[in-house]
């Protein structure tokens, strides 16, 4: 796929098979989506292999105006995958989650994290990315190692592009390392955000991967940030990416949007609470030591 | 004392944002603007996001500082959502600080410079 071509867009397929996640079936239906609005004719041969059943199903030909294969049975998805969405607004992000947990056949312990995710991350499409194709979400269970991987992407004006109304940022690589780290939202240049933004959700999203000992990454630009698995009893958070295990790469084709995806262990090895009380642990410490203030706390009843 | 109803708002999954600022406009705020007690209902919600939960709540503290949370209680709140609220409030003071050590630093520059 070239995103740089204005003229064109091409999609090309292996002759013999196909091994894609979410992260990529997404990103190439927000491509596709891009090209078409704009008038430009997407192109591209499929070959006619068992394996392009997959892409049937999970509507990525639906995307790209571009007839399948074959006609196939379409079975019931419950529990295994949920093809590429497109989620233009506030409310039809909060049916599909509403009408995609049940799907599921999982308890709160492994759904509460995948609702967060998906909320959080397309939130943050629907409000930054300046996209009027909104986000396109896709996801597949794996069973054989029990996890789910989502993966959401928009083509809109990308990290760089929303992170530089109010920080100083040069490049992809910079903008993306910023809008990991806690409290810093493109909104304002303002530590804590505004009354509507935190600059949270990618932060609490990479940890939950990290957590879950699995994916995470991001490409928007020409930069891919990916989390690295690690093995190890303690989980240690960080609020700065480049300290947790990761690989960083520039200089890639370029892609204007965002593009992210995540691997949520369906088997988690601690609560989401006991995650969210780690989170709020590590959110912003250095603040808080440096003033050793003793904060005021909610009063639950 | 006010109480606003999150789940018969949001419902069980307490995320969309733009619900939260229509609570906090039009419930929360005038309520802690004319001096009252507020009370969030959570009853009901099984989870809710930061996000949601920082578009309800941080311009209190914003505006009022740290001293609102006397004023405002947080009922039927399962351990996620505790901890999402508890996480949303102690960041809200570390921007307070944040703040103040920015107009702290710029003043100890401003008179070295005079200096």
């Amino acid at each position: 796929m070239d995103t740089g071509d204005p003229s064109s867009f091409e999609v090309c397929f292996h002759d013999r098979w196909i091994s894609v996640h979410p992260f990529v079936l997404s990103l190439i239906a927000a491509a596709a989506a891009e090209k078409r609005r704009n008038g430009v004719q997407v192109m591209g041969r499929v070959p006619a292999i068992q394996s392009m059943n997959y892409l049937t199903r999970m509507k990525l030909f639906d995307f790209l105006g571009i007839p399948p294969p074959r006609e196939i049975t379409e079975h019931e998805s419950a529990g295994r995958f949920i093809p590429v969405t497109q989620i233009r607004n506030s409310d039809e992000l909060h049916g599909f989650i509403t009408e995609m947990i049940p799907l599921l056949h999982a308890g709160p312990a492994e759904s509460d994290p995948i609702k967060y995710v998906m909320s959080e991350l397309v939130r943050n499409v629907l409000e930054h990315s300046d996209s009027p194709d909104g986000a396109f979400i896709s996801a597949q269970y794996f069973k054989s190692s029990n996890r789910i991987a989502i993966g959401v992407a928009d083509s809109g004006q990308g990290i760089l592009g929303h992170m530089k109304q109010h920080h100083r940022v040069s490049n992809d690589r910079e903008a993306i390392l910023l809008a990991l780290k806690p409290g810093i939202t493109g909104t304002t240049s303002r530590f804590g955000g505004t009354e509507t933004n935190a600059g949270a959700g990618l932060f609490f999203t990479r940890n939950i991967a990290k957590a879950s000992q699995n994916y995470f990454a991001i490409y928007s630009g020409d930069t891919l940030y990916k989390l690295q698995k690690w093995k190890g009893k303690k989980l240690t958070l960080h609020p700065d990416a480049t300290n947790d295990p990761h690989l960083i790469y520039s200089g890639l084709p370029l892609w204007q949007g965002t593009a992210i995806g995540i691997d949520i262990a369906m088997e988690q090895t601690q609560s989401f609470t006991a995650l969210l009380r780690l989170i709020r642990d590590v959110y912003s410490v250095d603040v808080r030591e440096g003033k050793k203030k003793k904060y005021k706390k909610p009063h639950f009843v | 004392m006010t109480v606003v109803k999150v789940f018969q708002a949001a419902g069980d999954f307490a995320e969309n944002k733009d619900i939260a600022r229509q609570l906090r406009t039009e419930q929360l705020m005038p309520a802690l603007d004319r001096g009252e007690k507020v009370l969030i209902d959570f009853a009901n919600v099984s989870l809710s996001t930061q996000s949601f939960i920082h578009a309800l709540i941080s311009d209190a503290l914003r505006k009022h500082g740290a001293g609102i949370l006397d004023r405002l209680q947080f009922k039927g709140c399962n351990p996620p959502v505790q901890a999402l609220i508890a996480t949303v409030c102690d960041y809200m003071q570390d921007s307070t600080h944040a703040e103040e050590m920015k107009v702290g630093e710029r003043a100890a520059s401003k008179a070295k410079s005079k200096r």
